[in-house]
């Protein structure tokens, strides 16, 4: 498992290649969030993301374990980007390992779900009307509501 | 020191100290990101903190109002109004998270 929350850019390739030593391995699932030039119907051109060092790493390591718990998976690896970002950015990455595509897509979309709810990270984005905090979204919410749906079925 | 003082010191040691973060937009409006505060003894809750923060008035009681949507930690953990908070506790509270 590798948490890591960083200003610096990440090589996705190099990441996933990091996670191929164990032989069992036989899928990894990976997705990668950009910043995109517009949002809520405004153009964005700059967006700084905040976060609560300390709590950040700990909530990211819960979901991680919450993942493993679920999934028969071997490997996880997340990275968050902090401070300034512009469009086209990457911002987010995370990526599971495991024996089968079936546990490494699904565990991979849990922890994204549950990264958007419960980690704290603020997005604050530039626009021509000026600064504004991101709000979060119900959908958001609702995505991560639904494994708690499986969990009960 | 005789054993009076020791009393005196152990009072210290238990007053309950806390420290309060905020983030983002609510870190903005309040116009501080930290304080140090020392817990009166009827506030046992993270709910009955922001209820004692918001009775600052002002900019607090705007940001702080019930129909806010605020979200707590206590400890770096998600917590809610009914977690308990003591002594030495790092109590935060902030918008809903916008990560991803």
């Amino acid at each position: 498992m590798s948490i890591r929350v960083q200003t610096e850019d990440f090589e996705v390739g190099a990441e996933l290649a990091a996670m191929r030593g164990d032989r069992a391995i036989g899928a990894i699932a990976c997705f990668v969030g950009l910043v995109r030039d517009v949002n809520d119907g405004s153009a964005v051109a700059e967006l700084t993301l905040e976060h609560y060092p300390g709590m950040t790493e700990k909530a990211l390591e819960d979901i991680v374990s919450q993942a493993k718990e679920r999934w028969d998976i071997m490997d996880v690896r997340v990275i968050h980007r902090v401070g300034t970002l512009h469009p086209t950015d990457q911002i987010v990455f995370v990526a599971v390992a495991g024996a089968h595509r079936g546990e490494a897509f699904a565990a991979c979309e849990f922890v994204m779900d549950y990264l958007k709810t419960q980690a704290p990270f603020w997005k604050k984005e530039q626009t021509p009307g000026g600064e504004r905090w991101v709000d979060a979204r119900a959908s958001d919410d609702a995505a991560a509501q639904r494994w708690h749906a499986h969990e009960a079925s | 020191m005789d054993s009076s003082d020791l009393e005196k010191g152990r009072a210290r040691a238990t007053t309950s100290q806390v420290t309060v973060l905020y983030f983002a937009r609510l870190r903005e409006a309040l116009g501080r990101d930290a304080e140090d505060l020392a817990l009166p003894a009827d506030v046992r809750t993270a709910g009955a903190l922001r209820d004692l923060l918001r009775n600052r008035g002002g900019v607090w009681e705007t940001e702080l109002a019930a129909a806010k949507p605020v979200r707590i930690a206590v400890n770096q953990s998600m917590a809610n109004v009914n977690t308990a908070i003591g002594a030495g506790d790092e109590i935060a509270f902030f918008p809903p998270v916008t990560g991803g």
